[in-house]
Protein backbone atom coordinates (compact mmCIF):
# COMPACT_ATOMS: atom_id res chain seq x y z
CA UNK A 1 0.00 0.00 0.00
CA UNK A 2 1.50 2.95 -0.86
CA UNK A 3 2.27 6.58 1.09
CA UNK A 4 -0.35 8.03 -1.41
CA UNK A 5 -3.33 5.55 -0.96
CA UNK A 6 -6.37 6.73 0.46
CA UNK A 7 -7.41 5.02 4.24
CA UNK A 8 -9.73 2.80 4.57
CA UNK A 9 -11.82 5.12 6.72
CA UNK A 10 -11.05 8.16 4.91
CA UNK A 11 -14.78 9.81 4.24
CA UNK A 12 -15.92 9.59 0.38
CA UNK A 13 -15.32 13.15 -1.23
CA UNK A 14 -18.30 14.70 -1.48
CA UNK A 15 -19.66 16.05 -5.10
CA UNK A 16 -21.42 19.73 -4.65
CA UNK A 17 -22.30 22.48 -7.27
CA UNK A 18 -22.63 21.74 -10.56
CA UNK A 19 -20.83 18.11 -10.48
CA UNK A 20 -23.64 17.43 -7.75
CA UNK A 21 -26.25 18.67 -9.88
CA UNK A 22 -24.57 16.03 -13.13
CA UNK A 23 -24.63 13.09 -11.03
CA UNK A 24 -27.97 13.50 -10.10
CA UNK A 25 -29.02 13.87 -13.29
CA UNK A 26 -27.36 10.83 -14.10
CA UNK A 27 -28.81 8.57 -11.38
CA UNK A 28 -32.39 9.93 -11.44
CA UNK A 29 -31.86 9.10 -15.46
CA UNK A 30 -30.34 5.42 -14.87
CA UNK A 31 -33.44 3.57 -14.02
CA UNK A 32 -35.18 5.39 -16.46
CA UNK A 33 -32.77 3.99 -19.26
CA UNK A 34 -31.83 0.38 -17.33
CA UNK A 35 -35.97 -0.03 -15.95
CA UNK A 36 -36.84 -0.54 -19.76
CA UNK A 37 -33.82 -3.41 -19.99
CA UNK A 38 -35.28 -5.41 -17.13
CA UNK A 39 -39.19 -5.44 -18.81
CA UNK A 40 -38.79 -5.85 -22.39
CA UNK A 41 -41.65 -7.12 -23.34
CA UNK A 42 -42.96 -3.49 -22.48
CA UNK A 43 -41.04 -2.03 -25.39
CA UNK A 44 -43.04 -4.88 -27.73
CA UNK A 45 -46.55 -3.92 -25.96
CA UNK A 46 -45.88 -0.15 -26.36
CA UNK A 47 -44.77 -0.25 -30.12
CA UNK A 48 -47.46 -2.75 -30.82
CA UNK A 49 -49.92 -0.17 -29.11
CA UNK A 50 -48.89 2.21 -30.94
CA UNK A 51 -48.78 0.20 -33.91
CA UNK A 52 -52.52 -0.58 -33.57
CA UNK A 53 -53.86 2.81 -33.31
CA UNK A 54 -51.95 4.47 -35.95
CA UNK A 55 -52.95 1.31 -38.47
CA UNK A 56 -56.06 2.31 -37.87
CA UNK A 57 -56.13 5.73 -38.76
CA UNK A 58 -54.07 4.68 -41.79
CA UNK A 59 -57.05 2.00 -42.82
CA UNK A 60 -59.65 5.23 -42.47
CA UNK A 61 -57.54 7.65 -44.18
CA UNK A 62 -57.30 4.45 -47.19
CA UNK A 63 -60.91 4.18 -46.88
CA UNK A 64 -61.87 7.37 -47.61
CA UNK A 65 -59.04 7.88 -50.52
CA UNK A 66 -56.57 10.58 -48.32
CA UNK A 67 -53.37 11.19 -50.51
CA UNK A 68 -51.06 8.38 -49.38
CA UNK A 69 -48.76 11.11 -47.93
CA UNK A 70 -51.56 11.79 -44.63
CA UNK A 71 -50.47 8.02 -43.93
CA UNK A 72 -47.23 9.71 -43.44
CA UNK A 73 -48.64 11.97 -41.44
CA UNK A 74 -50.18 9.32 -39.11
CA UNK A 75 -46.99 7.36 -38.53
CA UNK A 76 -45.02 9.94 -37.53
CA UNK A 77 -47.78 11.61 -35.34
CA UNK A 78 -48.13 7.91 -34.06
CA UNK A 79 -44.38 7.88 -33.00
CA UNK A 80 -44.27 11.40 -31.58
CA UNK A 81 -47.59 10.05 -29.32
CA UNK A 82 -44.52 8.07 -27.38
CA UNK A 83 -43.02 11.26 -26.17
CA UNK A 84 -46.36 13.13 -25.10
CA UNK A 85 -47.24 9.66 -22.62
CA UNK A 86 -44.07 9.18 -21.27
CA UNK A 87 -44.30 13.44 -20.49
CA UNK A 88 -47.80 12.73 -18.98
CA UNK A 89 -47.49 9.35 -17.16
CA UNK A 90 -43.51 9.30 -16.27
CA UNK A 91 -43.03 13.56 -15.86
CA UNK A 92 -45.98 15.07 -14.86
CA UNK A 93 -47.39 12.40 -12.69
CA UNK A 94 -44.22 11.40 -11.52
CA UNK A 95 -44.06 13.62 -8.26
CA UNK A 96 -47.57 12.62 -7.43
CA UNK A 97 -46.36 8.55 -7.96
CA UNK A 98 -43.28 9.39 -5.92
CA UNK A 99 -45.52 10.44 -2.92
CA UNK A 100 -47.67 7.72 -2.43
CA UNK A 101 -44.49 5.61 -3.10
CA UNK A 102 -42.89 7.03 -0.01
CA UNK A 103 -39.75 8.74 -2.57
CA UNK A 104 -40.73 12.24 -2.80
CA UNK A 105 -39.47 12.73 1.12
CA UNK A 106 -36.53 11.76 0.24
CA UNK A 107 -35.97 13.40 -2.82
CA UNK A 108 -36.51 16.49 -0.89
CA UNK A 109 -34.76 15.75 2.12
CA UNK A 110 -31.20 14.61 0.05
CA UNK A 111 -28.96 17.33 -0.22
CA UNK A 112 -29.48 17.77 -4.06
CA UNK A 113 -31.37 19.65 -6.44
CA UNK A 114 -34.93 18.84 -7.04
CA UNK A 115 -34.70 20.23 -10.98
CA UNK A 116 -31.42 17.83 -11.10
CA UNK A 117 -33.71 15.40 -10.21
CA UNK A 118 -36.79 16.38 -12.41
CA UNK A 119 -33.85 16.84 -15.25
CA UNK A 120 -32.40 13.46 -14.78
CA UNK A 121 -36.09 12.02 -15.18
CA UNK A 122 -36.43 14.02 -18.28
CA UNK A 123 -33.29 13.04 -20.26
CA UNK A 124 -33.68 9.17 -19.11
CA UNK A 125 -37.30 9.52 -20.64
CA UNK A 126 -36.04 10.99 -23.75
CA UNK A 127 -33.73 8.18 -24.00
CA UNK A 128 -35.99 5.30 -23.04
CA UNK A 129 -38.95 6.82 -24.77
CA UNK A 130 -36.87 7.98 -28.38
CA UNK A 131 -36.38 3.90 -28.82
CA UNK A 132 -39.83 3.30 -28.62
CA UNK A 133 -40.57 6.42 -31.03
CA UNK A 134 -38.01 5.07 -33.55
CA UNK A 135 -39.43 1.02 -33.34
CA UNK A 136 -42.95 2.72 -34.28
CA UNK A 137 -41.33 4.95 -36.69
CA UNK A 138 -39.43 2.22 -38.57
CA UNK A 139 -42.50 -0.36 -38.34
CA UNK A 140 -45.06 1.80 -39.17
CA UNK A 141 -43.08 2.96 -42.45
CA UNK A 142 -42.06 0.10 -43.55
CA UNK A 143 -45.48 -1.94 -43.31
CA UNK A 144 -47.24 1.27 -44.88
CA UNK A 145 -44.48 2.21 -47.32
CA UNK A 146 -43.92 5.84 -46.40
CA UNK A 147 -41.80 7.67 -48.77
CA UNK A 148 -40.02 10.41 -46.78
CA UNK A 149 -38.36 13.81 -48.46
CA UNK A 150 -35.65 15.02 -46.21
CA UNK A 151 -34.65 18.51 -47.15
CA UNK A 152 -32.09 19.27 -44.51
CA UNK A 153 -31.02 16.57 -41.76
CA UNK A 154 -29.92 19.03 -39.84
CA UNK A 155 -32.89 21.20 -39.24
CA UNK A 156 -34.87 18.34 -38.93
CA UNK A 157 -32.43 16.89 -36.08
CA UNK A 158 -32.30 20.19 -34.63
CA UNK A 159 -36.19 20.58 -34.79
CA UNK A 160 -36.81 17.38 -32.74
CA UNK A 161 -34.38 18.18 -30.44
CA UNK A 162 -36.15 21.57 -29.86
CA UNK A 163 -39.37 20.02 -29.92
CA UNK A 164 -38.26 17.56 -26.89
CA UNK A 165 -36.08 20.11 -24.77
CA UNK A 166 -39.57 22.18 -24.94
CA UNK A 167 -42.09 19.11 -24.17
CA UNK A 168 -40.07 17.90 -21.38
CA UNK A 169 -39.61 21.20 -19.68
CA UNK A 170 -43.31 21.74 -19.78
CA UNK A 171 -43.24 18.14 -18.20
CA UNK A 172 -40.96 18.97 -15.63
CA UNK A 173 -43.11 22.06 -14.90
CA UNK A 174 -46.78 20.09 -14.86
CA UNK A 175 -44.90 17.85 -12.51
CA UNK A 176 -45.33 20.46 -9.94
CA UNK A 177 -48.94 21.44 -10.72
CA UNK A 178 -50.03 17.38 -10.59
CA UNK A 179 -48.47 17.04 -7.38
CA UNK A 180 -50.65 20.04 -5.82
CA UNK A 181 -53.76 18.44 -7.81
CA UNK A 182 -53.16 14.92 -5.78
CA UNK A 183 -55.89 12.56 -6.65
CA UNK A 184 -56.83 13.99 -9.28
CA UNK A 185 -53.44 13.81 -10.86
CA UNK A 186 -54.17 10.10 -12.33
CA UNK A 187 -58.00 11.35 -14.09
CA UNK A 188 -56.03 14.26 -15.39
CA UNK A 189 -53.25 12.62 -17.32
CA UNK A 190 -55.84 10.41 -18.58
CA UNK A 191 -57.96 13.52 -19.88
CA UNK A 192 -54.84 15.08 -21.40
CA UNK A 193 -54.59 12.09 -24.11
CA UNK A 194 -57.05 12.00 -26.64
CA UNK A 195 -57.94 16.32 -26.11
CA UNK A 196 -53.77 16.97 -27.00
CA UNK A 197 -53.93 14.23 -29.71
CA UNK A 198 -56.81 16.38 -31.26
CA UNK A 199 -54.96 19.87 -30.70
CA UNK A 200 -52.18 19.27 -31.56
CA UNK A 201 -52.80 17.42 -34.89
CA UNK A 202 -51.31 14.40 -34.00
CA UNK A 203 -53.34 12.47 -36.53
CA UNK A 204 -53.74 15.78 -39.52
CA UNK A 205 -51.82 19.00 -40.04
CA UNK A 206 -53.01 21.30 -37.40
CA UNK A 207 -53.58 24.09 -39.92
CA UNK A 208 -57.04 21.94 -40.47
CA UNK A 209 -58.34 23.27 -36.64
CA UNK A 210 -58.25 27.13 -37.82
CA UNK A 211 -55.84 29.77 -37.07
CA UNK A 212 -56.72 30.77 -33.74
CA UNK A 213 -57.38 26.76 -32.43
CA UNK A 214 -53.89 26.20 -33.57
CA UNK A 215 -52.62 28.98 -32.00
CA UNK A 216 -54.00 27.97 -28.84
CA UNK A 217 -52.91 24.58 -29.33
CA UNK A 218 -49.39 25.55 -29.59
CA UNK A 219 -48.75 25.80 -25.87
CA UNK A 220 -48.03 21.88 -26.53
CA UNK A 221 -44.89 22.03 -27.85
CA UNK A 222 -45.53 18.52 -30.17
CA UNK A 223 -47.99 21.22 -32.61
CA UNK A 224 -45.44 23.40 -33.95
CA UNK A 225 -43.25 20.18 -33.28
CA UNK A 226 -44.75 17.76 -35.17
CA UNK A 227 -45.81 20.59 -37.92
CA UNK A 228 -42.53 21.59 -38.89
CA UNK A 229 -41.23 17.64 -39.20
CA UNK A 230 -43.54 17.41 -41.53
CA UNK A 231 -42.61 19.97 -43.25
CA UNK A 232 -39.33 18.70 -43.23
CA UNK A 233 -39.97 15.52 -43.80
CA UNK A 234 -42.97 15.50 -46.66
CA UNK A 235 -42.83 17.20 -49.80
CA UNK A 236 -46.29 18.77 -49.60
CA UNK A 237 -45.80 19.59 -45.95
CA UNK A 238 -44.89 22.91 -46.53
CA UNK A 239 -48.50 23.63 -48.53
CA UNK A 240 -50.27 21.72 -45.44
CA UNK A 241 -47.75 23.45 -43.01
CA UNK A 242 -49.57 26.22 -40.23
CA UNK A 243 -46.39 28.67 -39.84
CA UNK A 244 -43.12 28.77 -41.36
CA UNK A 245 -40.62 25.86 -39.97
CA UNK A 246 -38.37 28.93 -38.71
CA UNK A 247 -40.86 30.78 -36.92
CA UNK A 248 -42.25 27.56 -35.28
CA UNK A 249 -38.45 26.85 -34.52
CA UNK A 250 -38.50 30.20 -32.89
CA UNK A 251 -41.85 29.73 -30.72
CA UNK A 252 -40.33 26.51 -29.53
CA UNK A 253 -37.08 28.02 -28.32
CA UNK A 254 -40.08 30.40 -26.58
CA UNK A 255 -41.92 27.88 -24.94
CA UNK A 256 -37.97 26.06 -24.08
CA UNK A 257 -36.96 28.60 -21.65
CA UNK A 258 -40.10 29.74 -20.35
CA UNK A 259 -41.05 25.87 -19.24
CA UNK A 260 -38.08 25.70 -17.60
CA UNK A 261 -38.26 29.18 -15.61
CA UNK A 262 -41.33 28.37 -15.00
CA UNK A 263 -40.80 24.98 -13.92
CA UNK A 264 -37.93 26.23 -11.24
CA UNK A 265 -40.27 28.62 -9.92
CA UNK A 266 -43.32 26.07 -9.21
CA UNK A 267 -40.92 23.87 -7.76
CA UNK A 268 -39.65 26.07 -4.95
CA UNK A 269 -43.37 27.09 -4.76
CA UNK A 270 -44.74 23.10 -4.52
CA UNK A 271 -41.28 22.09 -1.92
CA UNK A 272 -42.45 25.02 0.67
CA UNK A 273 -46.43 24.62 0.66
CA UNK A 274 -46.21 20.53 0.76
CA UNK A 275 -43.60 21.00 3.79
CA UNK A 276 -45.47 23.96 5.02
CA UNK A 277 -48.94 22.11 5.15
CA UNK A 278 -47.10 18.25 5.91
CA UNK A 279 -48.41 17.01 2.62
CA UNK A 280 -45.06 15.02 1.09
CA UNK A 281 -45.79 11.79 3.40
CA UNK A 282 -49.24 11.92 2.97
CA UNK A 283 -51.19 8.95 0.98
CA UNK A 284 -54.73 9.44 -0.02
CA UNK A 285 -56.50 6.83 -1.99
CA UNK B 1 -63.58 -30.64 4.41
CA UNK B 2 -65.43 -27.41 5.34
CA UNK B 3 -67.52 -26.00 2.82
CA UNK B 4 -66.39 -22.32 2.01
CA UNK B 5 -69.10 -19.31 3.82
CA UNK B 6 -69.68 -18.67 0.43
CA UNK B 7 -70.94 -21.46 -1.49
CA UNK B 8 -74.69 -22.31 -1.08
CA UNK B 9 -76.17 -25.07 -1.61
CA UNK B 10 -79.26 -24.41 -3.46
CA UNK B 11 -80.39 -21.77 -6.56
CA UNK B 12 -82.26 -19.31 -5.25
CA UNK B 13 -79.52 -18.51 -2.42
CA UNK B 14 -76.71 -18.61 -5.06
CA UNK B 15 -78.63 -16.20 -7.33
CA UNK B 16 -79.71 -13.86 -4.13
CA UNK B 17 -75.67 -13.88 -2.83
CA UNK B 18 -74.53 -13.06 -6.43
CA UNK B 19 -77.32 -10.23 -6.95
CA UNK B 20 -76.13 -9.00 -3.29
CA UNK B 21 -72.44 -8.79 -4.66
CA UNK B 22 -73.35 -7.57 -8.19
CA UNK B 23 -75.64 -4.50 -6.44
CA UNK B 24 -72.96 -3.70 -3.48
CA UNK B 25 -70.29 -3.79 -6.25
CA UNK B 26 -72.49 -1.51 -8.80
CA UNK B 27 -72.15 0.96 -5.96
CA UNK B 28 -68.67 0.92 -4.75
CA UNK B 29 -67.79 1.46 -8.81
CA UNK B 30 -69.77 4.58 -8.73
CA UNK B 31 -68.43 5.95 -5.69
CA UNK B 32 -64.85 4.94 -6.70
CA UNK B 33 -65.47 6.30 -10.90
CA UNK B 34 -67.04 9.78 -9.68
CA UNK B 35 -65.93 10.83 -6.04
CA UNK B 36 -62.60 12.54 -6.70
CA UNK B 37 -64.11 15.34 -7.72
CA UNK B 38 -66.82 17.55 -7.78
CA UNK B 39 -70.02 16.30 -10.52
CA UNK B 40 -69.21 19.04 -12.92
CA UNK B 41 -65.45 18.22 -13.55
CA UNK B 42 -66.59 14.48 -13.62
CA UNK B 43 -68.94 15.23 -16.24
CA UNK B 44 -66.27 17.27 -18.64
CA UNK B 45 -64.22 15.00 -17.58
CA UNK B 46 -66.76 12.07 -19.18
CA UNK B 47 -67.50 13.81 -22.15
CA UNK B 48 -64.02 15.69 -22.92
CA UNK B 49 -62.36 12.29 -23.68
CA UNK B 50 -64.94 10.67 -26.38
CA UNK B 51 -65.89 13.58 -27.94
CA UNK B 52 -62.12 14.51 -28.89
CA UNK B 53 -62.06 11.04 -30.23
CA UNK B 54 -64.54 11.75 -32.19
CA UNK B 55 -63.54 14.57 -33.43
CA UNK B 56 -60.14 13.50 -34.31
CA UNK B 57 -62.39 11.34 -36.86
CA UNK B 58 -64.24 14.12 -37.98
CA UNK B 59 -61.28 15.55 -38.81
CA UNK B 60 -59.21 13.71 -40.70
CA UNK B 61 -62.53 13.18 -42.71
CA UNK B 62 -63.52 16.61 -43.36
CA UNK B 63 -60.25 17.43 -44.19
CA UNK B 64 -59.78 14.68 -47.20
CA UNK B 65 -63.16 15.21 -48.46
CA UNK B 66 -63.93 18.61 -47.61
CA UNK B 67 -66.51 18.24 -45.58
CA UNK B 68 -69.19 15.86 -47.20
CA UNK B 69 -70.48 14.68 -44.05
CA UNK B 70 -73.57 13.12 -46.17
CA UNK B 71 -71.57 10.47 -47.62
CA UNK B 72 -72.53 6.75 -46.61
CA UNK B 73 -69.04 6.10 -44.81
CA UNK B 74 -69.42 8.86 -42.41
CA UNK B 75 -72.12 7.85 -40.25
CA UNK B 76 -70.16 3.96 -40.68
CA UNK B 77 -67.37 5.66 -39.12
CA UNK B 78 -68.77 8.16 -36.67
CA UNK B 79 -71.30 5.22 -35.20
CA UNK B 80 -68.41 2.62 -35.21
CA UNK B 81 -66.64 5.23 -33.05
CA UNK B 82 -69.42 5.95 -30.87
CA UNK B 83 -70.85 2.74 -30.09
CA UNK B 84 -66.94 1.40 -29.41
CA UNK B 85 -66.90 3.56 -26.15
CA UNK B 86 -68.95 0.55 -25.19
CA UNK B 87 -65.89 -2.01 -25.30
CA UNK B 88 -63.11 0.22 -23.74
CA UNK B 89 -65.84 1.04 -20.85
CA UNK B 90 -67.21 -2.36 -20.04
CA UNK B 91 -64.60 -4.64 -21.12
CA UNK B 92 -62.04 -2.84 -19.32
CA UNK B 93 -64.08 -1.59 -16.67
CA UNK B 94 -64.98 -5.74 -15.34
CA UNK B 95 -61.02 -6.26 -15.76
CA UNK B 96 -59.83 -3.20 -13.70
CA UNK B 97 -61.54 -3.79 -10.81
CA UNK B 98 -59.13 -6.82 -10.12
CA UNK B 99 -56.06 -4.62 -10.56
CA UNK B 100 -57.56 -1.40 -8.83
CA UNK B 101 -58.86 -3.87 -5.57
CA UNK B 102 -55.24 -6.17 -5.63
CA UNK B 103 -52.56 -3.03 -6.24
CA UNK B 104 -53.83 0.61 -5.72
CA UNK B 105 -56.34 -0.39 -2.77
CA UNK B 106 -55.28 -3.43 -2.23
CA UNK B 107 -58.49 -5.05 -0.66
CA UNK B 108 -58.11 -8.26 -3.23
CA UNK B 109 -57.61 -10.47 -0.32
CA UNK B 110 -60.42 -9.04 1.75
CA UNK B 111 -62.77 -9.42 -0.73
CA UNK B 112 -61.77 -12.99 -1.06
CA UNK B 113 -62.62 -14.14 2.45
CA UNK B 114 -66.01 -12.15 2.16
CA UNK B 115 -69.17 -13.82 1.59
CA UNK B 116 -69.64 -12.86 -1.63
CA UNK B 117 -69.11 -14.13 -5.20
CA UNK B 118 -65.95 -12.95 -7.17
CA UNK B 119 -67.76 -12.58 -11.14
CA UNK B 120 -70.72 -10.98 -10.03
CA UNK B 121 -68.30 -8.46 -8.15
CA UNK B 122 -66.64 -7.76 -10.98
CA UNK B 123 -69.70 -7.45 -13.25
CA UNK B 124 -71.25 -4.90 -10.59
CA UNK B 125 -67.53 -3.12 -10.40
CA UNK B 126 -67.90 -2.81 -14.75
CA UNK B 127 -71.25 -1.04 -13.99
CA UNK B 128 -69.88 2.65 -13.15
CA UNK B 129 -68.04 2.39 -16.81
CA UNK B 130 -71.54 1.36 -18.40
CA UNK B 131 -73.09 4.14 -16.98
CA UNK B 132 -70.16 6.67 -17.56
CA UNK B 133 -69.58 4.57 -21.05
CA UNK B 134 -73.44 5.22 -21.83
CA UNK B 135 -73.14 9.06 -21.29
CA UNK B 136 -70.44 9.57 -23.22
CA UNK B 137 -71.97 7.55 -26.13
CA UNK B 138 -75.14 9.53 -25.84
CA UNK B 139 -73.27 12.86 -26.17
CA UNK B 140 -71.27 11.69 -28.94
CA UNK B 141 -74.37 10.64 -30.87
CA UNK B 142 -75.79 13.86 -30.09
CA UNK B 143 -72.98 16.05 -31.14
CA UNK B 144 -72.94 14.12 -34.50
CA UNK B 145 -76.67 14.53 -35.20
CA UNK B 146 -76.76 18.03 -34.35
CA UNK B 147 -73.85 19.53 -35.56
CA UNK B 148 -72.47 16.85 -38.53
CA UNK B 149 -75.70 15.58 -40.22
CA UNK B 150 -75.49 12.20 -38.65
CA UNK B 151 -78.75 10.65 -40.25
CA UNK B 152 -81.42 10.08 -37.38
CA UNK B 153 -84.65 9.52 -37.60
CA UNK B 154 -86.60 8.38 -34.73
CA UNK B 155 -89.54 6.98 -36.89
CA UNK B 156 -87.27 5.03 -38.96
CA UNK B 157 -85.06 3.46 -36.29
CA UNK B 158 -85.41 -0.05 -35.53
CA UNK B 159 -86.32 0.57 -31.72
CA UNK B 160 -86.50 -3.67 -30.82
CA UNK B 161 -83.22 -4.64 -33.00
CA UNK B 162 -81.66 -1.54 -31.83
CA UNK B 163 -82.28 -2.53 -27.86
CA UNK B 164 -82.04 -6.21 -28.63
CA UNK B 165 -78.88 -5.47 -30.11
CA UNK B 166 -77.17 -3.32 -27.27
CA UNK B 167 -78.28 -5.26 -24.76
CA UNK B 168 -76.58 -8.35 -26.30
CA UNK B 169 -73.46 -6.97 -26.96
CA UNK B 170 -73.14 -4.98 -23.52
CA UNK B 171 -73.30 -8.96 -22.33
CA UNK B 172 -70.94 -10.01 -24.56
CA UNK B 173 -68.76 -7.47 -23.62
CA UNK B 174 -69.48 -7.60 -19.93
CA UNK B 175 -68.32 -11.62 -20.47
CA UNK B 176 -65.22 -10.54 -22.21
CA UNK B 177 -64.01 -8.35 -19.83
CA UNK B 178 -64.20 -11.67 -16.97
CA UNK B 179 -61.99 -13.21 -19.14
CA UNK B 180 -59.55 -10.44 -18.51
CA UNK B 181 -60.19 -10.14 -15.47
CA UNK B 182 -59.91 -13.62 -14.20
CA UNK B 183 -56.59 -13.85 -16.35
CA UNK B 184 -55.65 -9.96 -14.51
CA UNK B 185 -55.40 -12.56 -11.30
CA UNK B 186 -52.52 -14.22 -12.75
CA UNK B 187 -50.52 -11.04 -13.68
CA UNK B 188 -48.88 -8.03 -12.36
CA UNK B 189 -46.60 -6.60 -14.57
CA UNK B 190 -48.59 -6.78 -18.03
CA UNK B 191 -52.02 -5.74 -16.48
CA UNK B 192 -52.28 -2.39 -18.13
CA UNK B 193 -51.35 -3.29 -21.34
CA UNK B 194 -53.99 -6.19 -21.67
CA UNK B 195 -57.13 -4.63 -21.46
CA UNK B 196 -55.62 -2.18 -23.89
CA UNK B 197 -54.13 -4.72 -26.39
CA UNK B 198 -57.04 -6.28 -26.90
CA UNK B 199 -59.33 -3.09 -27.19
CA UNK B 200 -56.84 -1.91 -29.77
CA UNK B 201 -56.62 -4.83 -31.42
CA UNK B 202 -60.19 -5.22 -31.70
CA UNK B 203 -60.70 -1.48 -32.59
CA UNK B 204 -59.02 -2.48 -35.81
CA UNK B 205 -59.93 -5.89 -36.70
CA UNK B 206 -63.81 -5.31 -36.19
CA UNK B 207 -64.46 -2.71 -38.73
CA UNK B 208 -65.37 0.23 -36.25
CA UNK B 209 -64.17 2.79 -38.17
CA UNK B 210 -63.67 1.42 -41.70
CA UNK B 211 -64.74 -1.14 -43.66
CA UNK B 212 -63.11 -4.53 -43.36
CA UNK B 213 -62.59 -4.84 -47.16
CA UNK B 214 -60.09 -2.07 -46.37
CA UNK B 215 -58.19 -4.76 -44.75
CA UNK B 216 -54.92 -6.27 -45.76
CA UNK B 217 -57.15 -9.75 -47.03
CA UNK B 218 -54.65 -12.01 -44.42
CA UNK B 219 -56.24 -10.06 -41.45
CA UNK B 220 -60.01 -10.11 -42.77
CA UNK B 221 -60.60 -13.72 -41.30
CA UNK B 222 -59.57 -12.32 -37.83
CA UNK B 223 -62.19 -9.33 -38.48
CA UNK B 224 -64.89 -11.89 -39.43
CA UNK B 225 -64.37 -13.86 -35.97
CA UNK B 226 -64.31 -10.83 -33.65
CA UNK B 227 -68.33 -10.92 -32.53
CA UNK B 228 -67.98 -6.91 -32.58
CA UNK B 229 -68.18 -6.94 -35.86
CA UNK B 230 -71.55 -8.23 -35.97
CA UNK B 231 -72.17 -6.47 -33.28
CA UNK B 232 -71.46 -2.68 -34.79
CA UNK B 233 -72.63 -3.92 -37.85
CA UNK B 234 -76.62 -4.66 -36.15
CA UNK B 235 -76.48 -0.97 -34.37
CA UNK B 236 -75.58 0.44 -37.63
CA UNK B 237 -78.63 -0.97 -39.56
CA UNK B 238 -80.96 -0.48 -36.46
CA UNK B 239 -80.43 3.00 -36.55
CA UNK B 240 -79.41 4.24 -40.09
CA UNK B 241 -81.50 1.29 -42.03
CA UNK B 242 -80.88 0.56 -45.84
CA UNK B 243 -77.72 3.55 -45.69
CA UNK B 244 -75.90 0.54 -43.52
CA UNK B 245 -76.43 -1.93 -46.27
CA UNK B 246 -74.77 -0.18 -48.59
CA UNK B 247 -71.45 -1.69 -47.45
CA UNK B 248 -70.44 -5.22 -48.55
CA UNK B 249 -68.96 -6.68 -45.83
CA UNK B 250 -71.88 -8.02 -43.95
CA UNK B 251 -74.50 -7.29 -46.52
CA UNK B 252 -74.69 -11.08 -47.04
CA UNK B 253 -76.33 -11.56 -43.58
CA UNK B 254 -79.95 -11.18 -42.57
CA UNK B 255 -80.63 -8.92 -39.39
CA UNK B 256 -81.77 -13.07 -38.01
CA UNK B 257 -78.69 -14.19 -38.85
CA UNK B 258 -76.35 -11.45 -37.22
CA UNK B 259 -78.34 -11.62 -33.81
CA UNK B 260 -77.81 -15.35 -33.97
CA UNK B 261 -74.51 -14.90 -35.09
CA UNK B 262 -73.75 -12.53 -31.94
CA UNK B 263 -75.73 -14.77 -29.58
CA UNK B 264 -73.73 -17.88 -30.46
CA UNK B 265 -70.61 -15.69 -29.82
CA UNK B 266 -71.72 -14.29 -26.56
CA UNK B 267 -72.93 -18.05 -25.09
CA UNK B 268 -69.21 -18.98 -26.31
CA UNK B 269 -67.29 -15.86 -24.26
CA UNK B 270 -69.58 -17.14 -21.16
CA UNK B 271 -68.43 -20.40 -21.30
CA UNK B 272 -64.83 -18.84 -21.61
CA UNK B 273 -65.10 -16.90 -18.90
CA UNK B 274 -66.44 -19.72 -16.69
CA UNK B 275 -63.76 -22.02 -17.52
CA UNK B 276 -60.88 -19.18 -17.33
CA UNK B 277 -62.24 -18.15 -14.01
CA UNK B 278 -62.26 -21.67 -12.39
CA UNK B 279 -58.18 -22.19 -14.69
CA UNK B 280 -57.02 -18.78 -12.99
CA UNK B 281 -58.36 -18.64 -9.84
CA UNK B 282 -57.45 -22.05 -8.56
CA UNK B 283 -53.59 -21.14 -10.30
CA UNK B 284 -53.73 -17.57 -8.40
CA UNK B 285 -54.80 -19.21 -5.21
CA UNK B 286 -52.29 -22.03 -5.58
CA UNK B 287 -49.50 -19.64 -6.22
CA UNK B 288 -50.48 -16.77 -3.68
CA UNK B 289 -51.21 -14.13 -5.67
CA UNK B 290 -54.18 -12.99 -4.35
CA UNK B 291 -52.65 -10.90 -2.04
CA UNK B 292 -49.45 -9.60 -3.97
CA UNK B 293 -48.77 -6.15 -4.08
CA UNK B 294 -45.72 -5.50 -6.99
CA UNK B 295 -46.26 -1.85 -7.26
CA UNK B 296 -46.28 -1.71 -11.04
Amino acid sequence: MSSEARPFFAPVPKASGWRLFLKTVVARAYPRVIGQQRERSWLFFDVFLSILAVSAYVFVYRAIGAPEEYVGFVVVGGAMTAFWLNVLWSMSSQLYWEKESGNLALYIMAPNSMMAILLGMAVGGIVATALRAAAILLVGSLLFHVQYAVGSLPALAAVFLLTLAALYGLGMMSASLFLLWGREAWHLANLAQEPIYLLSGFYFPVKNLGFWVAVAASIIPLTLGLDAMRQLLFPSGAALGFLTVPVEVAVLAVLCVLFLVAARWLLGYMERMAIREGRLLESRR
Amino acid sequence: MSTPIYQSTSLPKTLSSAWRSFRIATWLGWQIESNWTDPILFAIYSMLKPLASAAILVVMYGVITNGQFENPIFPYIYLGNAFYIYVGAVMTGVSWAVIDDREHYRTLKYIYVAPIRLPAYWLGRGVARFLTGSFAVFITLAAGVLFLHVPFHPARVDWPLFLLSLMLGVVMLALMGLVLASISLMIAHHFFLIGEAVAGALYLLSGAIFPLEVLPPWLRPLGFAMPITYWLELLRRSLLGDLARGFPTLSGFSNGQLLGILAGLSVLFGLLAAVTYRLCDHQAREKGLIDQTTNY
